[in-house]
């Protein structure tokens, strides 16, 4: 007689399912990530289960920047302290709270939830870019920052936008990029150099 | 190829995928063990070393191990970041295109260092050209060509006779073409004009140093 496989009972199994579909989660990991939450005490997982449920009712998409906020309009576009007459273009609500980290920048955002990638897919009509149009033919918008990332999907997406952006005759910048602080320069590669040179600062 | 536990190689990068915090899975073209996937740890963190050598579309010198599951690159120095191509938006895109077109025709660690030489070759061919459509028509022939698929352009594949100078019919299905007396049994024809069929002809035979030299009417580039 074959001994057979033995399942783990049906709640765990669709539970490692379930976290099996989250990014970087392989079948392993979430196996292990079930059986935690398994043994974890009954208020911790409740607490964790409503959290859930409420990122997902008590969020909304600011109709304005599509960052994910709690009101729409969020609380950056309806603040009365940014420049409004400035939009940070970024590619997903992570780089807005990075860049809101610095405390430096007072105007506002625009989130493309993507950037251009034929590869897998993603062309100019899955990005956020015809509420960007909108939100510039109808505001008074003087400068685009584009800080998309410094790599070639990033950059194709800045070009493509600076080309959407060039006949309304408003300033377009793109975030300098050139050597990181604490790199060392052997290590940098030919392009970040030849940008790091051309972006050179007097001092 | 068998791969030693470390090696080396060179490689252009098609391909990228975000793998947990800051790691990608990236799909590289090599000249001896074909297209293989690997892990570059870290790769997404601004300050990682091998970041900028890794990004697509840049030809590298790679140090690898092997990993229980894909490969780990522990160490990339760029050769050639084809920075002319990646300043003009529309040679990216026809660049994404070669890269995608390759990742689809090729299986995994199957060695061909024809196809290499011929992506490194067109991508560089990229950076300057005049005409990218004649690139592309010229990566697809030669890629088929390669993988063994090079259509048949010389002859009817009915009749088996040489094709004389008219309209015939080209099936991508059968892969070539035919005379008009023998297209009526393919199911799916579209003719093809005197001049396409020698700009093909032409395509297949020449690498990239003469091939750039070809002038084409504008609506034999599609
Ligand atoms: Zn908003
Ligand atoms: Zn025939």
């Amino acid at each position: 007689m074959r001994i057979g496989f033995m399942p783990a009972a049906e709640p765990v199994s669709r539970l490692i399912e379930e976290l099996g579909k989250l990014p970087g989660i392989g079948p392993k990991s979430a196996a292990r990530l079930a059986y935690y939450l398994l043994r974890m005490p009954e208020t911790e997982a409740r607490s964790l289960a409503e959290a859930i449920i409420a990122v997902k009712d008590e969020t909304v998409l600011c109709s304005s920047c599509q960052n994910i906020a709690d009101s729409d309009p969020c609380a950056i576009c309806t603040s009365e302290e940014r420049h409004h007459n400035i939009i940070c273009v970024v590619k997903e609500p992570l780089d807005l709270l990075a860049l809101e980290r610095t405390g430096r920048y007072k105007g506002l955002y625009h989130v493309l939830h993507g950037v251009l990638s034929p590869m897998d897919g993603i062309g100019p009509g899955d990005l956020k870019l015809k509420e960007l149009m909108e939100r510039i033919e109808t505001g008074s918008v003087e400068e685009v920052i584009l800080a998309t990332n410094p790599n070639l999907e990033g950059e194709a997406t800045a070009m493509y936008i600076q080309r959407l952006l060039s006949p309304l005759g408003l300033r377009v910048t793109r975030l300098a990029r050139g050597l990181p602080v604490g790199g060392d320069l052997e290590y940098a590669d030919e392009v970040t150099l030849t940008h790091a040179l051309e972006g050179r600062q007097p001092m | 190829m068998a791969r030693p536990r470390v090696y080396k190689t060179e490689a252009i990068v098609l391909k990228r995928i975000n793998l947990g915090e800051a790691d990608s899975i990236i799909t590289l073209y090599t000249p001896n063990h074909g297209k293989i996937r690997a892990v570059a740890k870290g790769v997404r963190r601004l300050k990682s070393k091998l970041g900028g050598h890794l990004d697509l579309l840049t030809r590298s010198a790679l140090l690898l191990a092997q990993g229980r599951n894909l490969d780990i690159i522990t160490q990339s120095q760029s050769i050639e970041s084809f920075l002319p191509l990646k300043s003009d938006l529309n040679r990216i895109s026809c660049a994404f295109y070669v890269a995608e077109l390759l990742d689809q025709f090729t299986a995994e660690e199957v060695e061909n260092y024809p196809i290499y030489r011929l992506l490194n070759a067109d991508l560089l061919w990229l950076c300057t050209a005049r005409n990218s459509a004649l690139v592309l028509r010229h990566f697809e022939l030669q890629l088929l060509s390669h993988l063994g698929y090079q259509p048949e352009l010389y002859h009817c594949l009915g009749c088996k006779s040489p094709l004389t100078p008219q309209r015939n019919l080209f099936s991508a299905i059968s892969g070539g073409s035919f005379c008009p007396d023998c297209a009526g049994k393919e199911p799916v024809v579209r003719p093809i004009s005197v001049d396409a069929l020698k700009v093909m002809r032409f395509l297949l035979s020449n690498d990239h140093t003469s091939a750039r030299r070809l002038r084409m009417r504008s609506d034999l580039s599609h």
